[in-house]
């Protein structure tokens, strides 16, 4: 059976490997470059965006993360992955990987006390999805070859640009399973 | 739209797992925690071992120390208030901190009653040394706990404690018939609800971080050993002789506890860390971790 990776330096990797495990997927956290050539799919979880650049930069993952986007293997990255997978970042604008052609702003939402549920537009390409947004980025422009796949009142929450699909929220954080079964399908 | 869930409050919890919170007194040193990867800053006016040193009364922040911190860095920003002062916490949440941490730390406000915290939108973190005091927390409304250690010795030994007390006592109910679930609520001082959850899932329902002690990058990866989701760092970096290099080897640390090769790289000419104390050199009355119940 092929494995799932989290990569677990630090944020929700135990959240989402959990929901991996609930669709039936063998999941292993990832940490190092040989952890992460022995995953079929991977997940950039949430956390500080700051941290990670910091960790990818000191133990250099990031050729080997780049190498895996290449490869085409499915990749879910929320929150703070949604920030690391993005062309631009703003408000503090900082380095970013460009995966997916989105701008995107850091904390848009505002500070913890503004962190709020719901779900997403009803009309929105995979539904209305559960929703959990904690100090979260807001993606404010979407480049063409971008798709999107989930709304929240209009703006785009959840966006696919090949096999890197990312997201504001974090669906492994509620029950509804549907945006990892979307990008992994069911072990 | 609902805001301020519970299960966002704990999801920031989530969010901060496998990370370093530092200790900081000023912008300067937010910056540097910043920059040597915290996960978050605990605004505060002194550290521990200064507290500890200056005797007194600790009282929370003041509110232009904390906003200069919100303003430089973009990681989250927790404060402190002294435990039972509600009003302190309702300051702290109006200049939204991100997170509350009702402290043992400070000198406590209420000897007899910890702040009600589900009223409101701002989570908080509470110390805990066993089971029952983790649940009695959590009852109150707390979204993550920290082992209390001892905070501002530099000296691991009653977080360690204080985690194996936990996870030995975890492991306790998780063997324990249903029938015998409510004596053991009775004997933790716990709720009856809480004490079926931990028997059943045989974990805390919220995310449990160690505090109190930790002034290696050694230090750090023993809390994780012994089931830490992630630390919390006081004096040991910013009174350490090179804090920026301690800062990002416990951060290293925390995040690669399971390998011993890096470990050594990571814990390698870091300079003289902060001086620490002997448990039996310190006076009853001044150990922290026995304030709140």
């Amino acid at each position: 059976m092929s494995r799932l990776g989290v990569l677990a330096l630090q944020g929700g990797y135990d959240a989402h490997a959990k929901a991996l495990r609930d669709l039936g997927h063998a999941v292993d956290e990832v940490r190092t470059a040989d952890e992460l050539a022995a995953v079929e799919g991977l997940v950039l979880p949430g956390g500080e965006s700051t941290t990670h650049l910091i960790l990818i930069d000191r133990f250099a993952l990031e050729a080997p993360l780049r190498a895996f986007v290449a490869s085409g293997k499915p990749v879910l990255a929320t929150c703070c992955g949604l920030i690391l997978c993005a062309a631009e970042v703003v408000s503090p604008p900082q380095k970013s990987f460009g995966w997916v052609d989105v701008t995107v702003a850091r904390n848009a939402w505002g500070r913890q006390v503004h962190s709020f549920e719901d779900t997403a537009d009803p009309d929105s390409a995979l539904g209305p999805v559960g929703l959990l947004f904690i100090r979260a980025p807001r993606i404010q422009r979407v480049g063409t070859g971008v798709q999107v796949l989930a709304t929240y009142r209009g703006e785009p929450v959840l966006v696919r640009q090949g096999n890197v699909t990312a997201g504001a929220f974090h669906p492994e954080l509620t029950k509804d399973r549907s945006v990892h079964a979307a990008v992994f399908g069911r072990g | 739209m609902d805001v301020s869930t519970f299960p966002a409050k704990v999801g920031l919890a989530e969010m901060l797992k496998g990370g370093v919170i530092m200790d900081v007194v000023n912008a300067e040193q937010a910056r540097i925690a910043q920059e040597a990867g915290a996960t978050a800053v605990m605004a505060l006016e002194r550290v521990p071992a200064q507290i500890r040193k200056d005797g007194g009364v600790a009282r929370a922040s003041d509110p232009a120390m904390i906003k200069s911190i919100q303003e430089a860095v973009s990681i989250p920003v927790m404060a402190k208030c002294r435990i039972g002062h509600f009003i302190e916490a309702r300051i702290l949440e109006a200049l939204e901190v991100d997170f509350i941490d009702e402290s043992e730390v400070l000198t406590p406000a209420d000897e007899d009653f910890h702040i009600e915290k589900h009223s409101f939108k701002v989570p908080f973190v509470c110390g805990c040394r066993d089971l029952g005091e983790a649940l009695r927390r959590i009852g109150e409304g707390a979204a993550m706990l920290r082992t209390k250690g001892e905070a501002g010795t530099g000296n691991i030994v009653e977080g360690v404690r204080h985690l194996r007390t936990l996870r030995s006592q975890i492991r306790r109910l998780t063997q324990l018939s249903p029938e015998e679930l409510m004596t053991e609520a009775k004997n933790l001082g716990a709720p009856y609800d809480l004490v079926k959850w931990v028997a059943a899932n045989g974990k805390l329902p919220v995310p449990n971080f160690a505090a109190g002690g930790i002034a290696t990058p050694a230090d750090a990866a023993l809390c994780m050993a012994l089931g830490a989701e992630a630390v919390f760092v006081g004096s040991g970096i910013f009174l350490a002789e090179d804090s920026r290099k301690r800062a990002k080897a416990i951060v290293d640390a925390t995040t690669y506890w399971q390998d011993a090769k890096k470990l050594a790289e990571i814990s390698t000419g870091l300079g003289a860390g902060m001086p620490g104390i002997e448990m039996s050199k310190l006076n009853e009355n001044d150990r922290m971790a026995k304030r709140g119940w």
